[in-house]
């Protein structure tokens, strides 16, 4: 149960996260929601590839016995970071805008598209 | 930004796009790579938009953006290199040359003219994230300073 | 170069994309000709891959290897990235490259050259890359990772109109729903990498076990591209998007729900083909039953001509999902029902692609002549536009399912199909198309009908595309027999019974 600690916390994390998706109202503050979320399943993904006692595959000097870590999990972890560096731009740059136009970041108060 | 911050940013700047350029540099042998280097290059040049403000940089937005879409041509035409074989084939790698040598037996600190197309990609990469990520901070900072007026 | 057709149709538009911003600083002619040419280019190798598939059977194409065909490493691992188009997929491809052949020509002369016309056009080449590599993709991360550049491309298109205020706000709302949309996806995926250590589909297919973890993953991958493809209850960033992005550009984002659908449809009936399907099958049913239900009545009582066509794009959603969701209940107990209402579910798509295409490029014409859409402002259009309005009549006409039209013909199937199952949905099908009647009857009568009024007219380009469209519509309506048999059934059998030679294309034996 003890090793499944770091699965449960980053599930907390993606419940935290859908949690401030729900019940805030700021638009910076829905995208910091969305960060959340994200840590979470990145930080999922590098617990996955975690090998106990094990070495980086790219060690030149490695001893033949231990136990070799599979990098594809760092490489999916680093994939889904730049995707959230993308999105996350893109996301404040909207909300920038909105900013502009209305003068406020509260979503109750930026309603122009309804039914 | 106080004279301190300047300084420090001079100071700073050529060290993190080295750093930067070492990081993409050995991509294939370190951990690291295009998009790790090209962070922190870029954070290098968001130290100079803090200090020395945006629009002082307001000139070099198409130049970022050019290189943005130069980055982006060069990793796909790298791809195309490959079409003897497969597409993102590596068709340098132990073919001599340029990042050709095959990667020698043993223990061995690790060769920089190795793993064929992968550096080059870096490279490209690389340039696309510091440019990409240069605009997006620029591009803030002008929005933020000619809101604050 | 012909073995290289699959990836040259999604790596073409990458590159063409990035070199759009390039050349239009040499000229803006330069630019035109190579968005033109990227897309004829990419119309010919979706075409080309679809005439092999339908042939000769799937298509592998493993990136990076010796040879396109070899899957496998030595120890009978698949662990490149791969392509495998079946007949599915080529479908999608084909959906992708005719709305693509006609947005773009229309595009071109529709957007302003001050109003972000390069980027515009970069965007929707980069869009139309992530809608084919998720239909030809054979890797559930490559997945993700199409889904995001769709996601992404598809965002800044909508909210780049940013002297509105409208447009960033829909393209806030729709980004905050792909990006949870596209992290749930991304989570399922590393549940199943953790259980099984692979990511590639048809291996990880071969060795689901059914347990706690692959119904987790399963849940995660319904919620996201349910989310994705706009189907009720999340269907809610579908209208403000399809109503603020460039009216040409909203082609493809009609192409990138359904694209979303198809990765729906893999994901149950490749993925999880034999697990849980009915169970999975009445939800996507009911799904579908309440995404075609709302979106109806939202259409009726929409003044924006944009949004009402957008509502009726979303009802057409739920058809799909209700056609290829009784197939899934139906598949192991009744298989010959099930066929009949996934070819309808599928015949759908194309057909939707058809009719919703040329509704809102007949929106983009209206917006082009009036500068508005408001439905209370515009009027008497029919004057003017002739055939800008018989175009609008025939495409509601043809989303309302109306014989001989060729949304008539692909409902027929659904409503057969569902009928079997139980007349109560087949009942809730027709009444929605005579809800979705009445709205687009007064859309018409509000926007063409009425006294004369002055209009600009439409460029020639503008009638060009839509005629293509309405002809397709016109066609597929009158003899739908030689496309049902053709191109359609394959498709659907891919789905039906295609599990066993998908995975044996990939992993052999």
């Amino acid at each position: 149960m003890i090793g499944n600690l770091p699965f449960v916390v980053c599930m907390i994390l993606v419940a935290l996260g859908l949690w401030t998706l729900l019940i805030k109202r700021n638009l910076v503050k829905l995208v910091i929601g969305v960060g959340l979320i994200e840590s979470g399943v990145n930080l999922f993904l590098v617990a996955l590839g975690y090998v106990r006692g094990g070495i980086p595959p790219i060690y030149t000097y490695a001893p033949t016995t231990a136990p070799w870590v599979l990098p594809t999990p760092q490489a999916l972890t680093l994939t889904s970071i730049v995707i959230g560096v993308a999105t996350t731009a893109l996301m404040l740059a909207f909300a920038v805008v909105i900013y502009r136009h209305k003068g406020t970041l509260d979503t109750r108060k930026i309603r122009d598209l309804r039914g | 930004m106080t004279v301190v911050v300047r300084t420090i940013t001079r100071i700073l700047l050529p060290i993190s796009l080295v750093f930067g350029g070492y990081v993409i540099m050995h991509g294939h042998l370190t951990p690291g790579g295009g998009f790790q280097g090209g962070a922190v290059a870029a954070s290098g040049l968001a130290m100079v938009v803090v200090a020395f403000g945006a629009s002082r940089l307001a000139g070099r937005k198409g130049l970022l953006s050019s290189l943005e879409s130069l980055g982006g041509v060069a990793f796909a035409a790298l791809g195309f290199l490959g079409l003897g074989l497969t597409f993102f084939a590596n068709v340098l790698a132990g073919a001599g040359g340029l990042f050709g040598n095959s990667v020698p037996y043993g223990p061995n600190p690790g060769d920089l003219n190795t793993a064929g197309t992968l550096p080059l990609m870096n490279w490209a990469v690389g340039f696309k994230v510091l440019a990409g990520l240069g605009a997006v901070v620029l591009l803030f900072a002008l929005f933020g300073e000619n809101h604050d007026r | 170069m012909s073995v290289h057709a699959p990836i040259l149709a999604i790596a073409v538009p990458l590159l063409g994309g990035f070199a759009t911003p390039l050349l239009a600083k040499l000229h803006r002619r330069v630019r035109d000709v190579w968005a033109l040419a990227v897309v004829l280019f990419v119309g010919a190798c979706v075409g080309y891959v679809a005439v092999h598939v339908f042939t000769q059977g799937i298509w592998v194409y493993v990136l990076g290897a010796r040879q396109p065909q070899e899957t496998l490493v030595p120890g009978g691992f698949p662990i490149r990235i791969m392509l495998v188009v079946d007949a599915m997929s080529a479908f999608m491809g084909i959906i992708a490259g005719l709305l693509s052949l006609t947005a773009f020509p229309f595009a071109l002369r529709f957007l302003p050259e001050e109003e972000g016309k390069t980027l515009a056009l970069t965007l929707g080449l980069l869009l139309l890359a992530g809608i084919l590599g998720m239909a030809y993709t054979g890797d559930l991360f490559n997945f993700f990772v199409f889904l995001e550049v769709t996601s992404i491309a598809a965002c800044a298109l909508i909210g780049f109109r940013t002297w509105t205020s409208r447009a960033p706000e829909a393209a806030f709302k729709t980004m905050l729903l792909y990006s949870v949309s596209g992290l749930l996806f991304l989570l399922g995926v590393a549940f199943l990498y953790g259980e099984y250590g692979a990511l590639n589909l048809a291996y990880i297919s071969a060795q689901l076990r059914g347990s706690f973890v692959d119904r987790l993953a399963l849940a995660l991958f319904l919620a996201a591209l349910v989310m994705k493809a706009a189907a009720a209850p999340v269907h809610f960033w579908a209208p403000d998007a399809y109503g603020e992005a460039p009216a040409a550009k909203t082609l493809l984002l009609v192409v990138n729900t359904q694209v979303s659908l198809y990765g729906l449809w893999r994901v149950l009936f490749t993925l999880y083909g034999g697990l849980w399907d009915a169970g999975v099958g009445w939800l996507v049913v009911s799904l579908g039953l309440l995404t075609m239900v709302v979106a109806a009545f939202m259409a009726l009582v929409q003044t924006d001509l944009g949004r009402l066509v957008a509502y009726g794009a979303v009802s057409q959603i739920g058809y799909m999902m209700l056609g290829v969701g009784v197939g899934l209940v139906t598949l192991s107990s009744r298989p010959d029902y099930a066929l009949v209402a996934m070819k309808g579910g599928v015949f759908h798509m194309l057909n939707d692609a058809l009719t919703v295409g040329l509704l809102f490029l007949c929106v983009g014409a209206v917006e082009w002549a009036k500068g508005t859409r408001d439905l209370r402002e515009l009027g008497g259009l029919g004057h003017g536009l002739p055939a800008v309005g018989i175009c609008f009549l025939v495409a509601s006409l043809a989303l309302a399912g109306i014989p001989p039209l060729n949304g008539f013909a692909s409902k027929i199937l659904i409503y057969q199909g569902s009928f079997r199952l139980s007349p109560i949905l087949s009942a809730i099908a027709i009444l929605v198309s005579i809800l979705l009647l009445a709205g687009f009857t007064r859309a018409f009568q509000g926007a063409f009908l009425g006294p004369r009024v002055e209009a600009q007219g439409v460029p020639g380009v503008f009638l060009v595309s839509m005629a293509v469209l309405a002809v397709g519509i016109l066609v597929l309506g009158l003899v739908p027999g030689f496309f049902v048999e053709g191109v359609v059934t394959p498709a659907a059998e891919a789905l039906w019974h295609g599990r066993a030679l998908y995975l044996a294309a990939v992993l052999g034996g």
